[in-house]
């Protein structure tokens, strides 16, 4: 089966970040393929990489981070969304003229078509949050 | 292309929700693909006539449900519960709906390839 799948919440905003992870890990475990994630809304959140947690919690991006190195999956954050919450990819934020690179490794930033390609690609979409 | 039913359930102006919810239905439909939409719950408060939201400081949302027929969106359904449990009729909104009730919305949803929640 091949999974599309959207995150809309923040790590400290739902848990409903860290059940989409599960469901992804739990997905390509078993052989499925999961041909997106997008992360909309404030789940775009899940990808900003100066996020410090203390150690004795769950490391929500550099988790995805992780899963990003041993899958090939394809972690995409809503650029409209991002820069209104001020998450910067490195090339946006040259081209606004600040300097920063918010983004966590694994990471891509793209627009919404990314979306839609995604679910028409896929044998399912599901969206958490 | 595939048929997508939209279902929005919060009310309007619950931050850039409601505005992000409808980028994506209009990039759906620029992406010629078949969109329906679905208004529950609060959601139906997102069409509702006399909305003032510049006064709190937000974009006006419901302006950009009249604009849908341009992107062939004609298709757009409430639920008679959810209007009478908030003391609204179809008069009370800003565009035509169809209205079904809570017993056929089940069914509604069956006709379509990707029900998307928002």
């Amino acid at each position: 089966m091949k999974f599309a799948v959207q995150v809309n919440t923040s790590p400290y905003q739902s848990n409903s970040g860290h059940s989409a992870y599960q469901f992804i890990e739990a997905a390509l475990l078993q052989g499925h393929e999961v041909f997106r994630v997008f992360f909309y809304h404030d789940g775009v959140y899940q990808a900003f990489k100066h996020t410090t947690p203390p150690d004795d919690e769950l490391q929500f991006t550099a988790q995805w981070s992780e899963l990003a190195r041993r899958y090939p999956v394809d972690l995409v954050i809503c650029i409209s969304a991002a820069q209104r919450r001020g998450l910067l990819g490195m090339d946006e934020a040259r081209r606004q003229g600040k300097q920063d690179n918010d983004l966590a490794d694994g990471f891509r930033i793209s627009g919404l078509g990314q979306l839609v390609e995604a679910t028409l690609e896929a044998d399912r979409f599901i969206v958490f949050g | 292309m595939k048929s997508y039913l939209f279902v929005l359930r919060k009310p309007a102006h619950s931050g850039a929700y409601v505005q992000e919810m409808l980028d994506i239905i209009l990039i759906t439909a620029a992406f010629d693909q078949k969109v329906s939409i679905l208004l529950l719950d609060d959601g139906v408060f997102q069409i509702k006539k006399g909305q003032y939201p510049e006064k709190i400081g937000m974009k006006d949302t419901s302006a950009i449900f009249n604009a849908l027929e341009i992107y062939d969106v004609n298709d757009i359904y409430t639920e008679v519960e959810s209007l009478q449990e908030r003391g609204l009729t179809c008069s009370d909104l800003c565009l035509p709906v169809q209205t079904l009730y809570r017993k056929d919305i089940a069914g509604l949803m069956k006709r379509f390839d990707i029900v998307f929640p928002g």
